[in-house]
């Protein structure tokens, strides 16, 4: 045992932990810096999942029915499995159109029905309260069993540590829950705080359990096989039960119904849909979630069997296992961290519970009754934020203390001890309408209804009854034979149904009429134009992209508008609402015009806030509406249709027209380098020319000036003037023959051309040339070569241009050049080799542009810089390449590559002009 | 001793000619081939004038006008710049260079004479 002081103080100090927590998360968020924002969080927020009835039933649960704690389980596993579609639609919508509860999902859903929502409450808290009171049950009787106390039902109520703890998760769930009236808007610091309990209560679960498989006995075999030698322990290992074979429909039933319940059940909705930060956390989280509940299920057999097998437990303590066994074998700071990993499982489910639950009993069945009384709508123009949320805490208050209330009253009772199987039989009702209502249009209200009603009552009369008449508070007659004796309506043989257990005997009885009742009446009456055209924003809610219709017409003004928003969510957020909507229509605040568009927003806000039903009570209230028919709904469809359809096409349009004008751009800035290179090449040229212009000019007027000039004199300057004359006629000619080729209008007069006799022509060309150098023309040439199709004189050019090229750079009196003539793999390659200086490598890339001249002015020889590139374009026009290889100091080389059979070289054509070609 | 006149261009003919027309002028002619001689041959010789090729290897016309104009011991040189390049472009940078004036090529000898005598003057 343990001082209750202990108990007590760490029990509190856990509860104080929470506030600090969620405290920070709050922060966090205020500061833009979620920390909740993430699949793992979401994930762990889920394992809310797993309450009391987890962490010490599913032991219990165990001890006396082997793997059928099991189902409840692999239902949520199962479920997770539809996840991205199912769970994803729902929090889409309830995103889209601010829904906050189950109940505002199905009255919005259904027309936006009042009534649906009050009833989908009622329901929930019929369903759920005992639930709540079972949490806090177990708060007492792990108290009980840590500190040996006597049973709590025996204190007196102001002295029972559950009341308080009942109380602070209370002052908990409104600092938390409530903090803004918005429930649209997530509660960070409680989800934070949800997804560390679910940390704690599996950290627990899994220690206490790896205490008892290795501390308690020798690893799992150890336990089996101990088990095997029990025959009563034996049995619970096999899925047959006491030899009356698998129950394959109970199995079926309990799987199914813990699959709807992980949906539907007020606190897995409050987390998975309204908490969502980010739709695309469901996809990491739906596996996470199993992966949680696997981690969580793997030692509740061994711990159950463990605790059957050691001395002093029977299988009625197993429930309390995970904290007896630590505590009664020496390990008590181990059964101290069991406990606060079973209160984290506790308070987790309900704080959110009690946060969801509350805010349907205060949009659902209090907003409604204040409004019918005139309450609310008495003075214009208020701020209602503050009685909203006082009513919101009060509810909160009120559910837990019903749930108190129902504990103290039922204590012991069979009603509370079965009670997780029959809430989760309550809120399966719910699967149809809800799951239906996504994805069948043809759902109506009155089906809701019908379904719903029908459900809820043979789930009361066949569940929820012979649960109290078990407890003893009703005559258990009717259970046997049926009220007033009549055997066909006995509540657990209904209609003679027999062989089957009660939950599943109920369960196919209520969900069995509660889908023929939605499905019958949806069928048998046509919906009105609000459930229509709720029932297409529901179920094509993917299929809108923004364009949504909004079905509404009438007429509304702006001052009530806003006065509305403004009582309902505060000046603050009001404002900010018609401030958007101004600055996406990109019109001045004064001139919005309030259509249907700002009236839906303004409703969907206001649902945020009073859930969907009151909002939209509140809208019709201050808005002269018009009536809409099913036509006009289809009208509203048709139009919003087209309209996405047109802004589908516009789209389009912009996007061609984007990519017209890149096109457009693209060829502009190609025109203006082309420009500026045109602009460069006009001003070398023009540079070219004005410098032999330049000396002719200035000699002949110095000659003019002075006829007395000595004859030597005179002589050089006529000299000058002669091989100035020279290098422009030169230029001319290589400039408008680069032009000729560039432009695509040169003359080529193709023939079959023998390389290697062209080589040997060429050589003679120059012969004189070399001789006046003193160099030397070594060729290396091949015997034969394969002829080529090409214009002899262009290629004479070019072998004249590389000859005298190389005569000018060689040195003086020592100079050398070697052709050499090689075929290459279908091509011939020609290069040209001197013992020059060589070209500097930073002018090697451009020594076939124009006007780029080796050597420097003074010392180079006559050259217009314009053989080298026209040689060039010559090659390439054949389809070949030219380059330069040059180490300096070592000569340089310049060779060439022509191919054999030009594959597509316009050289390849028959002789004549080819004035059209195009490089 | 006469006053010194550097002629700065890097076409030999263009050397050969505006030599004999300055020298004709009575002018002692010092003679630069590209960019690098002709601010050494400033600073060292420190003519009156400088004829200045816009277009020359090693340091452009512009650089070595940019120069002389930063240094204090040589900034008073007379430049006449002288280009084979006629855009405006080139005139507005040549005269943003520091230029003292701008003479395309070809040009009239009388003018350049005259033009020379007067910056001289």
């Amino acid at each position: 045992m343990i001082p209750p002081a202990v108990v007590l103080a760490a029990s509190f100090g856990y509860l104080l932990l929470l506030f600090l927590i969620a405290a920070h998360a709050d922060r966090r968020a205020a500061q833009g810096r979620s920390l909740i924002d993430n699949p793992g969080v979401y994930a762990l927020s889920w394992g809310v999942y797993c309450t009391a009835w987890t962490y010490f039933g599913s032991v219990g649960r165990a001890a006396s029915g082997g793997v059928w704690f099991l189902p409840i389980y692999l239902g949520p596993m199962l479920a997770m499995l539809l996840a991205w579609i199912v769970l994803r639609k729902m929090v889409r919508i309830a995103r889209t159109y601010r829904v906050t509860s189950i109940a505002d999902f199905i009255a919005s859903r259904y027309g936006k029905s009042p009534a649906l929502a009050a009833l989908v409450t009622l329901i929930t808290v019929v369903g759920i309260v005992p639930y709540i009171a079972l949490q806090l049950k177990a708060v007492a009787a792990g108290y009980q069993v840590m500190t040996g106390a006597e049973a709590a039902g025996a204190a007196a109520w102001w002295t029972d540590k559950t009341l308080f703890v009942a109380l602070t998760l209370a002052a908990f769930a409104i600092a938390f829950g409530t903090r803004h009236l918005d429930l649209a808007e997530r509660h960070e610091g409680m989800v934070a705080a949800i997804a560390f309990e679910s940390a704690v209560k599996l950290g627990a679960f899994l220690a206490v359990g790896a205490f008892v498989t290795w501390g308690l006995f020798d690893g799992f075999g150890d336990i089996w096989h101990r088990a095997r030698a029990v025959p009563e322990l034996g049995a619970l290992l096999r899925l047959d039960r006491g030899g009356g074979g698998f129950g394959h429909a109970q199995w079926f039933a309990l799987t199914l119904l813990s699959m709807l319940s992980v949906l539907l059940l007020p606190r897995q909705f409050q987390v998975m849909v309204v908490e969502c930060v980010d739709e695309r956390h469901i996809r990491r989280a739906a596996w996470l979630f199993p992966l949680y509940l696997l981690l969580i299920n793997i030692f509740v057999l061994p711990i159950a069997i463990g605790g059957l097998l050691l001395p002093g437990n029977g299988s009625a303590d197993a429930e309390t296992f995970v904290l007896s066994l630590p505590l009664g074998h020496g390990a008590p700071a181990l059964a101290l961290l069991a406990y606060v990993g079973g209160l984290s499982a506790i308070t987790g489910m309900l704080v959110v519970e009690t946060v969801a639950v509350s805010t349907m009993v205060c949009n659902d069945l209090v907003m409604p009754a204040l409004l019918r009384l005139g309450v609310l709508g008495a003075p214009r123009g208020s701020d209602l934020t503050r009685v909203l949320l006082s009513i919101r805490r009060g509810a909160i208050v009120g559910v837990l203390m019903l749930g108190y209330l129902y504990y103290r009253v039922a204590g012991e009772a069979y009603a509370l001890v079965s009670i997780g199987l029959i809430s989760f039989a309550a809120v399966a009702q719910f699967a149809p309408a809800l799951l239906g209502g996504i994805y069948w249009r043809d759902g109506t209200r009155a089906g809701a209804f019908g379904g719903l009603i029908a459900g809820f009552a043979l789930w009361t009369y066949t569940l929820m009854l012979p649960s109290l008449a078990k407890s003893g508070w009703i005559g258990g007659d009717f259970l046997a034979r049926g009220p007033f004796g009549i055997a066909l309506l006995a509540p657990e043989r209904l209609f003679g149904l027999t062989g089957l257990d009660n939950l599943t005997h109920s369960l196919f009885w209520s969900l069995g009429v509660n889908v023929a009742l939605y499905v019958g009446l949806s069928l048998a009456r046509a919906p009105s134009a609000r459930e229509a055209s709720q029932a297409l924003l529901f179920v094509d809610v993917f299929r809108r992209g923004g364009a949504e219709p909004v079905f509404w017409r009438g007429r509304a003004r702006l001052d009530d508008l806003r006065a509305l928003a403004t009582r309902f969510i505060g000046p603050e957020r009001a404002g900010a609402i018609f401030a958007d909507y101004a600055a996406e229509l990109g019109v001045p605040p004064a001139e919005l015009r309030p259509d249907a568009r700002l009236v839906d927003r303004v409703e969907r806000r206001i649902a945020g806030a009073v859930g969907t039903a009151s909002a939209r009570v509140m809208v019709a209230s201050v808005t002269r509406e018009e009536p809409l028919s099913v036509e006009d709904v289809l009208e509203i469809l048709d139009q919003a249709s087209q309209l996405r359809a047109y802004a589908h096409a516009l789209e389009e349009k912009s996007r061609s027209l984007e990519t017209a004008t890149a096109e457009l751009r693209a060829a502009n800035e190609q025109l203006l380098s082309l420009d500026h290179l045109k602009d460069d090449f006009m001003s070398s040229v023009t540079h070219e020319l004005r410098t032999p212009l330049t000396s002719i000019r200035a000699l002949s007027e110095l000659m003019l000036d002075d006829p007395e000039m000595e004859a030597e004199q005179r002589g050089e300057f006529l000299g000058i003037i002669v091989s100035e004359s020279e290098r422009l006629t030169r230029l001319v000619n290589q400039v408008l023959d680069l032009a000729k080729i560039e432009a695509g209008h040169g003359e080529w007069h193709n023939a079959s051309v023998d390389l290697r006799a062209l080589i040997l022509d060429a050589a003679r060309g120059v012969a004189e040339l070399f001789r006046e150098r003193g160099a030397e023309l070594v060729l290396d040439l091949p015997a034969s070569v394969p002829p080529l199709w090409a214009d002899p004189d262009r290629l004479t050019q070019v072998m004249l241009n590389l000859l005298s090229n190389a005569a000018k750079f060689v040195p003086a009196e020592k100079g050398r050049v070697e052709v050499t003539l090689a075929e290459e793999g279908g091509n011939l390659v020609v290069s040209v080799r001197d013992n020059g200086p060589g070209v500097p490598p930073a002018e090697r890339a451009s020594v076939f542009e124009k006007f780029r001249q080796g050597g420097d002015a003074a010392s180079r020889p006559p050259g217009t810089g314009l053989g080298l590139p026209i040689s060039r374009r010559i090659v390439d026009h054949f389809g070949g390449t030219m380059w330069l290889d040059s180490e300096p100091g070592q000569g340089a080389c310049f060779a060439f590559r022509l191919p054999l059979a030009p594959a597509t070289g316009p050289g390849g054509k028959e002789n004549g002009h080819e004035g059209a070609d195009r490089r | 001793m006469g006053t010194k006149v550097l002629i700065a261009d890097d076409e030999p003919n263009i050397v050969v000619s505006l030599s004999f027309l300055m020298k004709r002028e009575g002018y002692d002619v010092l003679v630069a081939r590209d960019g690098v001689e002709a601010l050494e041959t400033i600073r060292a010789e420190r003519p009156r004038l400088v004829l200045l090729d816009a277009m020359m290897p090693r340091l452009t016309g512009f650089d070595v006008c940019e120069a002389v104009r930063a240094d204090e011991n040589v900034r008073d040189t007379r430049i006449l710049m002288l280009t084979a390049k006629g855009r405006d472009s080139d005139i507005a940078r040549g005269l943003g260079a520091g230029a003292d004036a701008y003479v395309t090529k070809p040009f009239s000898t009388r003018d350049l004479a005259a033009r020379v005598r007067d910056m001289l003057a």
